[in-house]
């Protein structure tokens, strides 16, 4: 829950409300960008950047390398796998 | 250390972790001489001590730097009173309880989630307050509460959750909110009379939200320094060492080590987000800490009618940590786990006495699953 997952705007959802669908080790899935979004430029300016992403909040852009690292870091902690079952609705943790 | 040789290659850049190593010997060295205990640095932030176990960082530092694992692991400081409320509410027939998996385990007086949900209460694990949302709109003849945990890095999620469910005028949605906050609970830690830490590594993903300022007031009021750290166990040793510099040159002041996330003044859509949508609790109980002023947010009356509490009249359970539990004296770093008489034998990860062993980034779950690598050390 603290640490984040890194994944990679891919499309935008929903302009208005704010959401865009981001890539994270192969699974997509809608979140929310209203924490990163520029207040001046459409959502589609987030398409291809990195994001970390928080319980489905984009809450930090972030650059490749970082992205890299931290997917790493993820999976050798042993943390990766669960996380991104989570995202996809599957029940990992209980 | 046989140890330090065996693991250095699972670092992303070995030589600058054996370099900053060494550094940190010698530092370390410098200022532990003339004092008779070691140098304690606590860690507040429970992904750090993630980092720190699985990369065996303790166990490679010399005997002169100790960690004291902090309080902010937002499930191991969740009061058994507070899973019995959700409990309370799950059991309502029309509600769909969601909660992040690392909840269902936590144990309250009267059993944990996960058990509330073998006898029949309708609970489900989301990964996201969006989803619990999605789930809301999707069920409009249910009652769907979303059990609100975590420090200030979800506290964002949950707010922007509420405002979305106002704009699309969800109504049978709300959330049982036990969001706590780090930067009282730092102050009631300071406040100890026997607080034996000497340095502090700050949570950087909180840092992230409400910036580096609010953590001013540990070099200006109580002398200590703070570095906001990264989860790299890179970033860990870098922070240490600055930490450790400060003591030695006695200028305490907060530095950011983890500029490459943490703005000095945080996410300002977030903090809004939060500031429309929580206001503070007078008080808010702690697992292991007791009850800390002013350390939790609940729902402004503005948004009360997204208040779980007041929508199922919830009378709060107040339940005092077990009998024979020790988290208190671990979390403020004045014994390690292995000295509690419950660690591994009444309480293990798999039945959980106290909150330090319920998940993987309490003190007690940590030494206890990598107590291998510990002693490789
Ligand atoms: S061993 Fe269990 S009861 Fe003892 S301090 Fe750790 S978590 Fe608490």
């Amino acid at each position: 829950m603290c640490l984040g997952i890194p994944g990679r705007v891919s499309a935008v959802l929903d302009e208005a409300n704010g959401l865009v669908e981001v890539e994270v080790s192969g699974v997509r899935r809608a979140v929310d960008a209203v924490c990163v979004a520029d207040p001046d430029a459409p959502l589609s300016a987030l398409i291809g950047t990195w994001v970390l992403v928080h319980v489905g909040f984009a809450m930090s852009r972030i650059d490749e390398a970082e992205a890299m690292n931290t997917l790493r870091l993820l999976a050798e902690i042993g943390e990766l796998d669960a996380e991104v079952s989570a995202m996809q609705g599957m029940e990992t943790r209980a | 250390m046989n140890g330090t040789l065996r693991f250095i290659d699972e670092f992303r850049d070995p030589a600058l972790a054996e370099n900053l190593f060494a550094e940190i010997a010698v530092t370390a060295a410098r200022i532990a001489a003339g004092r008779d205990r070691p140098v304690t640095i606590m860690e507040v932030c429970g992904g750090h001590t993630h980092t720190i176990f699985r990369y065996a960082l303790e166990a490679r530092m010399p005997e002169t730097i100790q960690f004291a694992h902090g309080p902010g692991c937002p499930v191991c400081v969740l009061p058994r009173g507070r899973v019995d409320d959700a409990i309370a509410i799950a059991r309502h027939k029309e509600v769909i309880f969601t909660t992040f998996g690392d909840a269902m385990r936590v144990p309250g007086a009267q059993g944990s989630l996960i058990q509330a949900r073998a006898a029949g209460a309708d609970i489900r694990l989301v990964y996201s307050p969006l989803d619990a949302l999605a789930l809301a709109k999707a069920n409009p003849d249910r009652e769907v509460v979303f059990f609100a945990l975590g420090f200030e890095t979800t506290m964002p999620s949950t707010a922007l959750t509420i405002l979305r469910a106002a704009r699309s005028n969800i109504k049978n949605f709300s959330l049982l909110c036990h969001h706590i906050t780090i930067i009282p609970t730092l102050r009631a830690l300071l406040e100890q009379p026997d607080f034996p830490v000497d340095g502090f590594i700050g949570p950087g993903h909180v840092a992230m939200v409400i910036g580096t300022r609010p953590f001013q007031f540990l070099p200006e009021e109580f002398g200590q320094p703070l570095v906001v750290s990264g989860f790299e166990p890179l970033d860990i040793l870098q922070s240490l060492l600055m930490v450790l510099r400060q003591i030695e040159t006695g200028k305490p002041q907060v530095e950011n080590q983890y500029r490459r996330v943490v703005p000095e003044d945080g996410n300002k859509a977030a903090m809004a987000a939060v500031a429309e949508v929580y206001e503070t609790r007078p008080e808010c109980e702690w697992r292991g800490l007791g009850t800390i002023a002013e350390s939790g947010v609940r729902l402004a009356p503005a948004w009360e009618v997204y208040d779980a509490e007041k929508r199922f009249d919830l009378t709060l359970h107040q339940a005092p940590d077990p009998e024979g539990c020790r988290c208190n004296d671990v979390l403020v770093g004045r014994i390690r786990p292995w000295d509690c008489a419950a660690f591994g034998t009444i309480c293990t990860p798999e039945n959980p006495l106290g909150a330090l062993m319920v998940s993987s980034e309490g003190a007690c779950a940590a030494y206890y699953q990598y107590q291998g690598m510990k002693r490789a050390g």
